[in-house]
């Protein structure tokens, strides 16, 4: 077996163009004390690894580096896990090529 | 508060937003168009292919004035397993025509350049703009939206959404429902710039000819999903993309899965010593026919993703998205001709229109193919690439067994991984969804 070298997502995300909302997040986690299965599956399934789990084992997000997919509306929205809104106009991800 | 009065309100300037606030605005009608990004574009992303037939019926000389990257001269499709890939590929210099009928396209390039057309047939575009509600008067129907400026409401006769495989008005409206992990994809891609020459050393190109590879296999770990490789003028378009319902299943990351794809000894060499310049990723509609919501109401009309119209086994979207916008706003059109209100029973024409179209015939020929891809992805996208692979080797390779005895052992391999039962079904199960 081969092993795989890590994968540097904040590498990836350095390449993009934001114009970050500060102080105005358009995605927001519902306070919990335990994750549900939900939240704990945008630890992987977000391409720009925006969730990441803090010392108390609850999910957090930043979502600066958020390229804006809707993936994890998808999955976590439905179950109140959590908000998820568009940036306002002209805030977030600005795609060169897109 | 615009006090001004639009007979549309377009929300969103991708391909179907720019179809339809083009075709109404060239009818003469007042036309406000509204994107959230700095530019029209800059919230958009494909792979990304452009059809000219559909593009033809909206601009006719767009060839002489859109930024387009490679005229389509070659066609691959690659079956891969870990460390091989069997391919069809399929070049014709009947490609190299006067008028070329595919493109790869850089989005945010290409869409700046639609939405000027679109001011130039009269529309008015307010970008930076993001909308926030649909407006309804008090007997329901959608009178206008609300957006995130001090402008309060702005009125019109019909609202066309077309904000996109996201589109929160619309299911905040309770018009449709959000789309479910198991029938919309998360693809990842990035643009891999290469000095020009370069790029045409490695695709066998020469001139503006372009070359798209699709390709399928072990790539996506047994998850239903696609990887593609498009030739732009001075990039690579590389991505890849799986069921979001197969990511959480499983929880495979997509940027892994992207950088598996580049490491793939059939890719490395291709994109070797080239530049990233961006990382961007996207939800794809794949749910197919079955998942088409209800596309016109009392005062609205939905398009393109956010209608959920992308054809998943031909790879097409954006030709969809920019015929559905095209139909929705003749249809538009035809009611205010009539003198007639923007009503659920009027707007229905729409989708009698679209019906008899590419777009919804299309769909309803592959509606049973979404869930039997995703119900035996295991097997389409694992143990079958991996017996092609081996089947493949064991014909090419010649080490002095005889050929009977090395077909003998492929369908030995074929009957141990599925059984006769299995490939039966299975052959069965393709064709009929095909058909």
């Amino acid at each position: 077996m081969n092993v795989e070298p890590p994968v540097r997502v904040e590498d990836k995300l350095y390449y993009n163009r934001y114009l970050v909302d500060v102080g105005h997040p358009h995605v927001k986690v519902r306070a919990h004390t335990r994750p549900s299965p939900q939240l704990l599956a945008l630890l992987k399934a977000c391409p720009a690894r925006c969730y990441e789990l803090n010392d108390d084992g609850q999910v957090e997000i930043t979502v600066d580096g958020c390229i804006e997919c809707g993936t994890c509306r998808v999955i976590a929205e439905p179950t109140g896990d959590i908000q998820w809104s568009h940036p306002r106009g002209g805030y977030g991800v600005l795609f060169k090529f897109g | 508060m615009i006090e001004e009065r639009f007979d549309a309100i377009v929300v969103g300037a991708g391909m179907a937003g720019n179809a339809a606030a083009l075709t109404m605005a060239k009818r003469g009608m007042k036309v406000l168009q509204l994107e959230r990004g700095e530019y029209p574009g800059s919230k958009n992303v494909q792979g990304a292919i452009l059809y000219a037939d559909m593009m033809e019926k909206l601009v006719p000389e767009f060839r002489e004035e859109a930024p387009l990257e490679r005229h389509l001269i070659e066609q691959r499709f690659w079956m891969m397993d870990d460390r091989s890939h069997v391919g069809m590929h399929y070049r014709s210099e009947d490609f190299n025509e006067e008028r070329p009928n595919r493109y790869t396209i850089i989005r945010a390039q290409f869409d700046k350049w639609f939405s000027s057309k679109v001011r130039e047939a009269g529309a008015t575009v307010l970008c930076e703009t993001t909308v926030t509600e649909l407006a309804r008067d008090e007997r329901e129907r959608i009178v206008g939206v609300r957006t995130d400026r001090r402008d309060g409401e702005i009125h019109a006769d019909v609202v066309v959404l077309a904000e996109g495989v996201n589109g929160l008005l619309g299911t905040r409206a309770g018009l449709r429902a959000r789309p479910t992990p198991d029938n919309v994809a998360l693809a990842v891609k990035e643009m891999h710039f290469l000095p020009r020459e370069t790029i045409e050393a490695r695709f066998n190109l020469k001139g503006d000819e372009g070359v798209v590879i699709e390709a399928a296999g072990t790539i996506s770990r047994g998850m239903t999903g696609m990887g593609f490789i498009y030739a732009n003028k001075e990039c690579i378009s590389l991505g890849i993309g799986c069921l979001v319902a197969d990511f959480q299943r499983t929880g495979q990351t997509p940027y892994g899965l992207l950088d598996q794809f580049k490491r793939h000894p059939s890719v490395a060499p291709l994109i070797a010593g080239s530049e990233v310049k961006e990382y961007s990723a996207h939800l794809i509609p794949e749910g197919g026919y079955k998942s088409i919501p209800q596309l016109y109401g009392e005062g609205w009309v939905v398009v393109g993703d956010a209608a959920q119209l992308n054809n998943a086994i031909h790879r097409e979207g954006s030709n969809l998205a920019m015929t559905s916008g095209r139909i929705a706003a003749e249809a538009i059109d035809l009611v205010k001709s009539r003198g007639e209100p923007m009503s659920a029973t009027n707007l229905s024409i729409y989708k009698k229109l679209l019906d008899d179209s590419f777009v919804i015939k299309d769909l309803k020929k592959y509606k049973d193919f979404p869930p039997l891809m995703h119900t035996h992805s295991q097997n389409f996208f694992l143990t079958y690439p991996q017996l092609i692979s081996k089947a493949m080797q064991n014909f090419v390779r010649v080490d002095g067994t005889p050929k009977a005895e090395k077909e003998k052992a492929t369908l030995k391999s074929f009957v141990k991984a599925r059984s006769w039962t299995g490939l039966f079904g299975d052959a069965y199960r393709f064709a009929r969804a095909w058909r």
